[in-house]
C-alpha cells in the first residue's frame, strides 16, 4: 500500500488528483465517507476524472459526461473500455491505495 | 292567435334560423341567458346546420346528420321556442307584431337574419325537373336522388359556390361542364391569369370548364334534357345546378317598412332604421358592403348580442375583411380582398410558375395587402392572409412577402391565443372548445373535427388545430417526469419552490433527502445547486460536491483539462492599463491563446489550474461568469458617446446593468445587450433581454431572443423613457424567468411557453402584484454578490486548485 494523504485532505464528495509514480489517479471520497481510487484519465478522450462529480456509485467525466462504475470501472457507453479502479485503504485518518 | 307578451321577460324574436340567426341566439344566451324570451323562425324544418358544410354533403365526404349545429331539442333545452317550418309572412313595426301565418308574435326586439336565396337568372326552362339551386339541405338531397342513374350534369356559374357544386357531381359520376358568363372563371377573385390557371386546374379534375358564355334556355320539356347558350351551341345534360350569385331576401324588411338598398341597411350597432328592429348575416347591408361569407356573422352577432343584453352597450362591428380557400380537393386556392380593386398607385407583386400552374398575387395599397389570390401552392397563404387580416405592413423587400413571410414570421405561440380566440371561422370555434376535446383525448385531426367540427370547413385552420394539440395532449400524454425540475426529485418547479422555502431546505444533500427519489446524478445536484442559491443567497449552504467543474473552478474546462479565463469587462469598454495588464499575465503564465471573444470581452485560454489563483490575483478583474448558467454579459454599442446616429447612451446603460447584474445565477446562461438607436449594431433583438434606444430617450426591451444553433428574434416587453426603468424592468423579467422557467430552458423557449402576453401583464401592467417582490430579489441577489475569484486568496475546499501531487513509489511504499 502506498500512503498518499490524510483523508481530511480529499473533500467531501469530490476527488484530489495524485500522481503516484508518474500515474495520474483519482481519490474520491463519498459523502457516506467511503472512499475509493481510479485512473485519473478519462478512457474516452482523456478526460480529468478528479474534475467529475459524483452520481451515485457513479463517476461522471467533466468532458462529455460518459459515467463509470466505481467499483468496477465500467463505462455506461458502448464501445469504452472500463477505466482502471485501485483498491484503497483508510486506516487511523490515513488513506493508501494499492497498484 | 295571440300570444300573451311575457310581463318578466322581453322577447327576442329572430327571423331565419340559418348561421346567423342560430349564431345570434347562441350569443345572446352566452351573455345573459335569462335575459330575453327567444322565439326563433326558421323556414326550413330543422334545426339548424352548418350551411358551408353542404359541399361536403354533395361531395360525400360528409353526412348530412353531421352538419347539424343544434337539433331541435337543443332549443327546448335551452328555453328557445323554435318554429321550424315556419315561414315569417310579415312584420308589423308599429305594433310589434310577427306573423308566420295565422300565428302572431309580439316582440321588444326583432332580430332579421333571413340570409340570401340563389339568383336564378330569367331564362325560359328554370322550372324543368332536374334543375336545381344549392342552398339548402334539402337541396343537397335533392340533387343526389336526382344524380342516381344519371349521366351529364351542368353547372352554370362559374363561382366559389358553382366550382364546389362541379367537384360534388364528380362524386356522383356524372360528367360535369361549368359554364361562366365572365371571361374567367371566379372572375369574382381572379385576374384574368389566374382565371385561366384556374381553369387548367379544374379541367386536369376532369371537369369541363367553358367560359365567356351566357345560357339562353334550359330545355325541356318536363325534364331538363340540354342547356342553350347565347352563341346558339347546345350541350345535352339530365341535371342543372344554377350558382349564378346569391340576393339577399330583404322583401319582408322592405315590406314592414324598413331601409332596403341592396340588402338590409344596418350601422355599427346592427340597427335598422326603425326602432327594435336589428338585421344581422347575409340580408345585412354595412357600410355599404354585403358579405356572402360567414367570417362576418360572428363578428357582427357577437357585437349584437353584446348590445342587446346589455353586456357590451358599446359593442359594434365596424365590418370585415374577407378571405376565403376554396374547398374543393384537388384545388388549392386562396383569395382575399377585391382583386379587381386596381387603382395607378398600387403595387402589384406577381410570381407565377405555369408548370405547376402556381399562381400567386398581390395588390398592395399603401404598404399593406390590399388584396390577393394564391393558387396551386398554399405555401405563403397563412402568412399572407394574416397579414391582410390584420393590415400589417408588407416586407421592404416586397418578394418577401411570398419567399421569406415563413421565416420572418414568428412562431405563433399557442399559449398566447385568447381562450375565446376563434380558431375555426368557417365552424366558429374557439380555441377553448378544441383544447377541451383535446383534453377528452380527441388527438387528431378526424377526432377533433368530428367532435367540434373545427377544420372540416375550407381547411385553412388545420395548422393552428394541430398546433394545439401538440401544445395541449403534449402535455396531457406526456411522462410527469418532463416536468420535474430535475431527475432526482419528483416535484415540478412551482412545488419544488414551495416545499424548499416551507422547510427551509438550504443544501442540496438536504433537498435530495427530504425530498428526492434516492437518486443523486450529476444534473440534479447542479439544477438543485443553482436555484437553492437564488432562493437563500447568503443562506444558502454551498456544498461544493453538488457543483459541476466550472462552477468549482470558475472557468471553462477545456478540451485538455485546463481552463478559459475570460474576466468582466463591463460593456465590453476597456483600457490601456487594463490591456496591459492582460498581455503581462498572458506572459508570465504562458497562455497558450488569447482571444475576443464574441461577447465582446477577452479569453485567456488554456490557463492550467493551478495557475487560476495567480492568473486572476494579478489580472485584478472580477469574474465574467463565461462558464456558468448565469448572467453572462450585456453587449453594447458605443451610442451617442461617439456614434454620429447614437440617440441614447447605450455603454452607460450596459455598463450599469452589467454592474447590476453580475453574478446572477439563472436555470439557463442570460446573455444581453444595449444598442443606441435602431441601427441596433449591439445585435439586441437576438439576446436574452436586449434594450435598443428609440428617438426622445426612449428605450425599447426586447425579450427571448437567441442566435444559437437556432435563431429566434426577440419579442418587445415594452417600451420605458428611462435608464432607471429599463433595469428595473429587466430585474423583473430576470426574476420571473428565474422563478418560473425549467432547468436549463433558454429564455427563447421560455417565452413562447409562458406567451408573450402573460409576461408582459405580469411584468408591465403587474397584473398579479408581484412587481415589488421580483424589486426586492434583485435587490437581495445584488447584496449577495461576491464575485468567485476572491476565492484565490482563500480556496473554498481543500485540493481545489490542486494539479496532483507527486509520489514516488519507492519512497512511500509500505
Ligand atoms: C354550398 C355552400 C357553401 C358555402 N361555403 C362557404 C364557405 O366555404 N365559406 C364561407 O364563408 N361561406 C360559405 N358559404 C356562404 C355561407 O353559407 C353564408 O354566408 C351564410 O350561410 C349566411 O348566413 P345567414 O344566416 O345570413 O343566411 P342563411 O344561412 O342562408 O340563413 C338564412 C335562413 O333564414 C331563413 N329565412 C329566410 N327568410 C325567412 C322568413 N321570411 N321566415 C323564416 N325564415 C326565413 C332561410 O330559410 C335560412 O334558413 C357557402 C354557402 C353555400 C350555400
Ligand atoms: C456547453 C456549451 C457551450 C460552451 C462551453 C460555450 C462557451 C462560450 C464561450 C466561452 C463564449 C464566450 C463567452 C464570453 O465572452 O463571455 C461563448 C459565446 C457565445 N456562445 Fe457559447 N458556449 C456553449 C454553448 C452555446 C450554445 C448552446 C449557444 C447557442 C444557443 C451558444 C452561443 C454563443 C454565442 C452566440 C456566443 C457569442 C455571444 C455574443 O456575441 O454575444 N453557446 N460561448
Ligand atoms: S446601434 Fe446606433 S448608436 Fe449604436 S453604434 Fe449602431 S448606429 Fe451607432
Ligand atoms: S473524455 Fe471523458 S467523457 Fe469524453
Amino acid at each position: 500500500m502506498i500512503r498518499l494523504c490524510v483523508l481530511d485532505e480529499i473533500p467531501l464528495g469530490m476527488a484530489r488528483p495524485f500522481v503516484v509514480g508518474g500515474t495520474k489517479i483519482a481519490i474520491y471520497r463519498t459523502r457516506e465517507e467511503q472512499v475509493f481510487a481510479v485512473a485519473d484519465r478519462c478512457p474516452h478522450k482523456g478526460g480529468p476524472l478528479s474534475d467529475g462529480m459524483l452520481a451515485g456509485d457513479q463517476i461522471v467525466c467533466p468532458l462529455h459526461a460518459f459515467r463509470f462504475d466505481r467499483n468496477s470501472g465500467s463505462c455506461d457507453q458502448p464501445h469504452v473500455c472500463p477505466v482502471t479502479a485501485y483498491p484503497v485503504s483508510v486506516q487511523n485518518g490515513i488513506v493508501s491505495v494499492d497498484m | 292567435m295571440i300570444v300573451p307578451l311575457n310581463t318578466h321577460r322581453p322577447r327576442l324574436v329572430v327571423i331565419g334560423n340559418g348561421m346567423a340567426g342560430a349564431r345570434l341566439v347562441e350569443d345572446v344566451l352566452a351573455a345573459d341567458p335569462l335575459k330575453f324570451e327567444i322565439v326563433v323562425f326558421g323556414e326550413e324544418p330543422y334545426g339548424n346546420y352548418n350551411r358551408i358544410l353542404l359541399s361536403n354533403v354533395l361531395n360525400g365526404s360528409q353526412d348530412a346528420k353531421d352538419i347539424f349545429l343544434n337539433p331541435l331539442s337543443w332549443y327546448a333545452e335551452h328555453g328557445v321556442t323554435l318554429h321550424a317550418g315556419q315561414r315569417v309572412t310579415e312584420v308589423d313595426t308599429v305594433q310589434r307584431i310577427v306573423r308566420a301565418g295565422e300565428r302572431e308574435v309580439t316582440y321588444d326586439a326583432v332580430v332579421f337574419a333571413t340570409g340570401s336565396r340563389p339568383f336564378v337568372p330569367p331564362v325560359p326552362g328554370t322550372t324543368h325537373h332536374g334543375v336545381f339551386v344549392f342552398r339548402t339541405i334539402d337541396d343537397c338531397e335533392n340533387i343526389a336522388s336526382y344524380a342516381e342513374g344519371k349521366k351529364k350534369a351542368v353547372v352554370i356559374g362559374g363561382g366559389l359556390l358553382g366550382l364546389e357544386a362541379a367537384k360534388g357531381l364528380l362524386a356522383h359520376n356524372l360528367e360535369v361542364t361549368v359554364v361562366e358568363r365572365s371571361p374567367w372563371l371566379m372572375a369574382m377573385q381572379l385576374d384574368e391569369a389566374g382565371g385561366k390557371v384556374l381553369q387548367e386546374t379544374i379541367e386536369a379534375l376532369g371537369i369541363r370548364v367553358r367560359v365567356d358564355t351566357g345560357t339562353a334556355e334550359i330545355v325541356g320539356p318536363g325534364s331538363v334534357t340540354g342547356v342553350k347558350y347565347e352563341d346558339g351551341t347546345l350541350d345535352e345534360t339530365d341535371l342543372v345546378v344554377i350558382s349564378a350569385g346569391i340576393r339577399p331576401n330583404v322583401e319582408l324588411a322592405r315590406a314592414a317598412g324598413v331601409a332596403v338598398e341592396r340588402a338590409i341597411v344596418v350601422d355599427d350597432q346592427l340597427r335598422t332604421n326603425v326602432e327594435h328592429v336589428y338585421a344581422v348575416g347575409e340580408c345585412v347591408q354595412h357600410n355599404g358592403m354585403i358579405y356572402g361569407l360567414v367570417a362576418p356573422l360572428w363578428d357582427q352577432t357577437k357585437a349584437l348580442a353584446q348590445q342587446l343584453t346589455g353586456v357590451g352597450p358599446t359593442a359594434c362591428y365596424t365590418g370585415s375583411k374577407i378571405a376565403t380557400k376554396l374547398k374543393v380537393m384537388g384545388v388549392e386556392l386562396a383569395s382575399m380582398g377585391v382583386i379587381r380593386d386596381l387603382q395607378p398607385t398600387d403595387e402589384v407583386v406577381v410570381f407565377s410558375e405555369p408548370r405547376r400552374r402556381v399562381y400567386w398575387k398581390a395588390i398592395i395599397r399603401e404598404g399593406r395587402v390590399n388584396a390577393a389570390c394564391l393558387l396551386g401552392d398554399l405555401g405563403p397563404a397563412d402568412d399572407v392572409m394574416t397579414l391582410f387580416q390584420r393590415g400589417g405592413a408588407v416586407p421592404e423587400r416586397r418578394l418577401e412577402l411570398f419567399f421569406t413571410a415563413g421565416s420572418q414570421r414568428k412562431e405563433t405561440s399557442y399559449a398566447d391565443l385568447a381562450d375565446s380566440h376563434q380558431v375555426c371561422d368557417c365552424n366558429g370555434v374557439s380555441k377553448k372548445t378544441i383544447c377541451d376535446a383535446i383534453r377528452a383525448e380527441k388527438c387528431t385531426l378526424p377526432a377533433i373535427g368530428k367532435a367540434t367540427r373545427a377544420g372540416t370547413g375550407c381547411g385553412s385552420c388545420k395548422k393552428v388545430i394541430k398546433g394545439l394539440i401538440e401544445a395541449v395532449a403534449g402535455d396531457v400524454a406526456a411522462d410527469p417526469s418532463e416536468n420535474y425540475y430535475v431527475p432526482a426529485v419528483p416535484l415540478d418547479k412551482p412545488a419544488l419552490l414551495a416545499e424548499v422555502r416551507k422547510r427551509s431546505l438550504k443544501s442540496v444533500s438536504a433537498v435530495l433527502r427530504e425530498l428526492g427519489d434516492g437518486s443523486a446524478d450529476e444534473k440534479s445536484k447542479m439544477g438543485l445547486s443553482s436555484l437553492l442559491h437564488s432562493v437563500w443567497n447568503e443562506e444558502f449552504v454551498d456544498e461544493r460536491d453538488a457543483r459541476y467543474i466550472n462552477d468549482r473552478l470558475h472557468g471553462n474546462i477545456q478540451k485538455d483539462g485546463t481552463f478559459s479565463v475570460i474576466p468582466r469587462i463591463p460593456g465590453g469598454v476597456t483600457t490601456a492599463d487594463a490591456l496591459i495588464r492582460f498581455g503581462e499575465v498572458a506572459k508570465k503564465y504562458n497562455v497558450p491563446m488569447v482571444k475576443i471573444t464574441g461577447s465582446q470581452r477577452i479569453d485567456l485560454l488554456g490557463v492550467q489550474k493551478e495557475d487560476l489563483p495567480g492568473v486572476w490575483r494579478d489580472l485584478g478583474m472580477p469574474s465574467g461568469h463565461a462558464y456558468t448558467k448565469a448572467y453572462r454579459m450585456c453587449k453594447t454599442c458605443v451610442g451617442t458617446e461617439f456614434c454620429r446616429f447614437g440617440t441614447n447612451d447605450s455603454t452607460g446603460l450596459g455598463i450599469a446593468i452589467e454592474n447590476r447584474f453580475q453574478g446572477f445565477e439563472f436555470p439557463a446562461k442570460v446573455k444581453m445587450a444595449v444598442s443606441g438607436c435602431p441601427r441596433n449594431c449591439a445585435e439586441a433583438t437576438v439576446k436574452d433581454v436586449g434594450i435598443i434606444a428609440g428617438e426622445g430617450g426612449e428605450w425599447e426591451i426586447v425579450i427571448g431572443g437567441g442566435a444559437g444553433a437556432s435563431v429566434r428574434k426577440a419579442d418587445v416587453l415594452c417600451r420605458v423613457s428611462s435608464k432607471e426603468e429599463a433595469i428595473q424592468m429587466t430585474g423583473r423579467f430576470l426574476i420571473y424567468y428565474r422563478e418560473n422557467a425549467k432547468w436549463l430552458e433558454r429564455t427563447y423557449d421560455f417565452v413562447p411557453r409562458i406567451g408573450l402576453s402573460k409576461i408582459i401583464d405580469i411584468i408591465v401592467n403587474d397584473s398579479l402584484g408581484l412587481g415589488e417582490w421580483l424589486d426586492q430579489e434583485v435587490q437581495k441577489t445584488v447584496n449577495a454578490f461576491v464575485d468567485p475569484w476572491t476565492e484565490a486568496n482563500v480556496p473554498a475546499y481543500p485540493g481545489q486548485f490542486d494539479a496532483g501531487r507527486s509520489i514516488p513509489l519507492n519512497v512511500l511504499s509500505s
